[in-house]
């Protein structure tokens, strides 16, 4: 992973001695902040050393130190490497740290998130609730003490599956004979459940005395998370003055699979599938960015060839989702089903491709550890070169032409749903959402990762940052795409797909690696603790549509309750990776 | 009517009659038109979904079957396609949507993890198979199950329907109270199943720890 802008890495010891130290752990990077300086440490690091763009914030239990660890990535949306800093505290409850969230407001739901699962409170925070489990849940699932009802052993391979197997359901040894646990004396007759008092408290209802002296209420209006254009199931609590937004708050956790608990449980490789089911339209980059940071840890090479196959493999990637993309923002603007057929019509065309290459329309589960698991045969290669130059140009101009000068959607996209480019950066949003708003920052240029510095393409990026650049810059990016393909189709050598051998487990050293890739949503990122095991000690997913979330209330105070639908569809979320 | 299932074999009809004209019994009847126009509920849970979508979409284009119309709303479907994984703070919402569907009302569990919790079935959020709670009429096997198998699957679904009978079927049972409601979880420390109270309440009692 060759960086070609080598901004050196602010000194922070030099400007804070005493209160930030090296972090110096074999394989770890970065600073360690004391507790007590982190606000005044956090404000230098945005405003004297420029990292304006904090993208992800997590923590990690280390329970044999006693001790737990917050850990922050900040970057600078101008690009080149970033800026790791953690603060440790003893493990006491409660555990608290300063919340960074009038620094940098994109912490927001990622500090909700670390608090929900690992019961760090964040003091400061406005609104810390729970966000993925429900308010009354028992414990911080991801804490290394907590089990899992079905918990069976700490790591992968089980033992009663192999070498063994002698399986026995889980149902059985539990004893709620189910996926349950309550605590000692629970009595669900007497259990009053929670109301969320605290989600409507936190939309601050109020009355409005109007000229007239007409009293006029505010009201509180639930969407989803059974709702036909929720995206999945999202549910939104909007406070409505006539059909103004006033306020709004993301309810999420109703496709909370349990990513992270159970990657802490899989091997490196058993943790590969999983990624698939992240953002469901996009295996194949989920995939890349797993294995580039696995990657890092290990400090491997990757085949030459399987390179510019990842490359190929993601890019195809991209153009369906944003495809897609078109597809379902029409969908939402009423345009019912005529332009996502469309879409859906080329999507099938590069889904033929990755099951023909992978076996699997969907879950691709391609990319392996130094390469590749199989290699495109030649007729496969030859759909693909047809598609790239012939077919997907043709129709991404077709679809532009039918749609982009519709006089309606105009109307509709037109100045609706703005976000500054300032706001964007501040709210951590990453991907087209953040181009669209005029930065130029995009990750395979901001922060080269494979072979993507040997590709000649534009970044795209508009500057009005409203709907209607969001769904321009979709075409520019299947355009640039569909540039980089061509370039990868011609260049592609011949020769091994893997630079390792094909191995049931890998031996990844102690250490810690943050790996990001420019997934067609955004910054998809993994931070992968290891401690030397066949396992990640803590494996965690920073998706980029949780965290672009973060913005939505501020793009949508003041709009109408209309045109929100189409700012789901503009933020291109994906349940399975916002839940995780 | 043109569907050779429909009329009664042995019975002469003369020829000019036979298009306006079949001889055939109340169940017949009604399973033809059930079978026919099985109006799904517009709903997705996770990755199932997508595939629900292509095969509905241009190449698979699933209306061929009768089953495209797509409802929003649970009032006016008849099928439910659980399509993904179901996690216990979503099933509360399911739960519900299921009681608002009128009958005649199926279930169809659709790829691994609706079906018995699949891939994340060891996760705490998880509920391993939505059978645990509502009847489940087919299962389509598949992690995705892809656009054939589902459309496999929904095939098999009519010829479920067309073996009814609607004095033997569930929803028109005198005897039971009200046979198409469910009652709803609650969610507290974890999910609690109401119809459970009693056995809840028994095993935690005789939990070891306090934990
Ligand atoms: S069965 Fe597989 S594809 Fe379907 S929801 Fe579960 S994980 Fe996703």
């Amino acid at each position: 992973m060759t960086t070609p802008v080598l901004t050196p890495i602010a000194d922070l010891t030099a400007r804070f001695p005493g209160s930030v130290t090296k972090d110096e752990r074999a394989g770890y990077s970065g600073f360690l902040v004391a507790k007590e300086n982190l606000l005044e440490v956090a404000a230098a690091i945005r405003d004297e050393f420029g990292y304006d763009l904090l993208t992800a914030v997590t923590g990690v239990d280390y329970l044999a130190e006693n001790k737990m660890e917050v850990v922050y990535h900040a970057y600078k949306t101008t690009g080149g490497p970033g800026l790791v800093f953690k603060v440790q505290v003893d493990r006491i409850d409660p555990v608290t740290v300063p919340s960074l969230v009038n620094i940098w407001p994109g912490v927001d739901f990622q500090e909700r998130e670390a608090w929900d699962l690992l019961g760090i409170k964040f003091d400061g925070h406005p609104d810390l609730r729970r966000i993925l489990m429900w308010e009354g849940y028992q414990g911080h699932p991801l804490r290394k003490d907590w089990k899992e009802p079905f918990f069976e052993e700490e790591v992968k391979p089980f033992k009663s599956r192999w070498p063994d197997g002698k399986h026995v359901f889980a149902e059985e040894k539990n004893p709620f004979r189910d996926n349950l646990n309550f605590p000692k004396n629970f009595d669900p007759d007497a259990y009053q459940p929670e109301a969320e008092k605290d989600l409507y408290s936190s939309l601050e209802r109020f009355t409005l005395k109007s000229e007239s002296g007409l009293k006029t209420d505010q009201i509180v209006v639930n969407m989803g998370p059974h709702h036909p254009s929720t995206h999945g199931v999202l549910r939104v609590a909007v406070t409505l003055e006539g059909e103004t937004i006033m306020g709004l708050k993301p309810v999420m956790g109703y496709l909370h699979r349990n990513h992270d608990k159970i990657g802490e449980r899989c091997t490196f490789l058993q943790i590969l599938p999983y990624t698939d089911r992240l953002d469901y339209f996009n295996s194949m980059s989920n995939n890349f960015g797993y294995v580039i940071t696995v990657e890092k840890l290990m400090k491997i090479p990757v085949a030459e060839r399987a390179e510019y196959i990842r490359v190929i493999m993601a890019e195809l990637s991209r153009i369906q989702n944003h495809l897609i993309f078109i597809g379902m923002l029409l969908n939402d603007l009423g345009t019912m089903y005529t332009p996502s057929l469309y879409a859906f019509e080329e999507r099938e065309l590069i889904l033929d491709i990755f099951e023909a290459v992978s076996g699997a329309r969907m879950m691709c589960n391609y990319f392996r550890f130094g390469g590749v698991v199989r290699d495109i045969p030649e007729d496969v290669m030859q759909k693909i070169k047809g598609l790239v130059q012939d077919r997907l140009p043709a129709k991404t101009d077709e679809m532009d032409r039918f749609l982009s000068e519709n006089e309606v959607l105009v109307g509709r996209l037109k100045g609706v749903h703005v976000i500054n480019a300032e706001d964007a950066a501040k709210f951590s949003v990453t991907g087209p959402v953040l181009r669209a708003a005029g930065v130029p920052y995009d990750l395979r240029r901001a922060d080269p990762y494979g072979i993507y510095d040997r590709f000649d393409f534009d970044v795209a990026v508009r500057t009005h940052g409203d709907m209607m650049d969001n769904f321009l810059i979709r075409f520019d990016e299947i355009r640039q795409s569909l540039r980089i393909l061509e370039q990868a189709l011609k260049q592609i050598p011949q020769g091994p797909i893997n630079s390792q051998k094909p191995q049931y487990q890998v031996r990844v050293p102690a250490g810690e690696a943050y790996g990001r890739i420019e997934s067609p949503k955004g910054e998809l990122a993994y931070y992968v603790v290891s401690n030397g095991k066949p396992n990640p000690y803590r494996y965690h997913v920073r998706p980029p549509s949780f965290v672009n979330l973060t913005a939505i209330e501020h793009i949508c105070r003041g709009t109408k309750i209309q045109d929100f639908v189409a700012l789901l569809a503009m933020l291109d979320i994906v349940m399975g990776e916002l839940d995780r | 009517m043109e569907n050779e299932k429909f009329s009664l074999p042995n019975y002469n009809i003369p020829e000019d009659l036979e298009t306006i004209v079949a001889i055939t019994t109340l169940d017949r009847l009604y399973n033809w038109g059930r079978r026919s126009s099985v109006w799904p509920l517009m709903f997705g849970l996770a990755c199932c979904a997508i595939e629900m979508i292509a095969a509905q979409a241009s190449r698979y284009d699933m209306s061929r079957f009768g089953m495209e119309v797509m409802r929003p709303t649970p009032r006016q479907a008849d099928m439910m396609l659980v399509s993904g994984t179901v996690t216990k703070k979503m099933l509360p919402a399911i739960i519900r949507l299921y009681n608002q569907m009128p009958e005649p009302k199926y279930v169809v569990a659709m790829g691994a993890c609706a079906s018995s919790g699949g891939p994340f079935k060891e996760g705490y959020n998880v509920v391993a198979g939505i059978d645990k709670f509502l009847p489940v009429d087919v299962y389509i096997p598949g992690c995705p199950p892809t656009p054939q198998a589902l459309i496999a699957g929904l095939i098999k679904l009519q010829e479920k329907i067309d073996r009814q009978s609607i004095k033997k079927v569930r929803w028109y049972d005198r005897k039971k109270e009200d046979a198409n409601y469910v009652p709803m979880p609650i969610l507290g420390p974890d999910l609690i199943d109401v119809r459970r109270n009693a056995e809840i309440k028994q095993a935690a009692a005789a939990k070891e720890s306090a934990s």
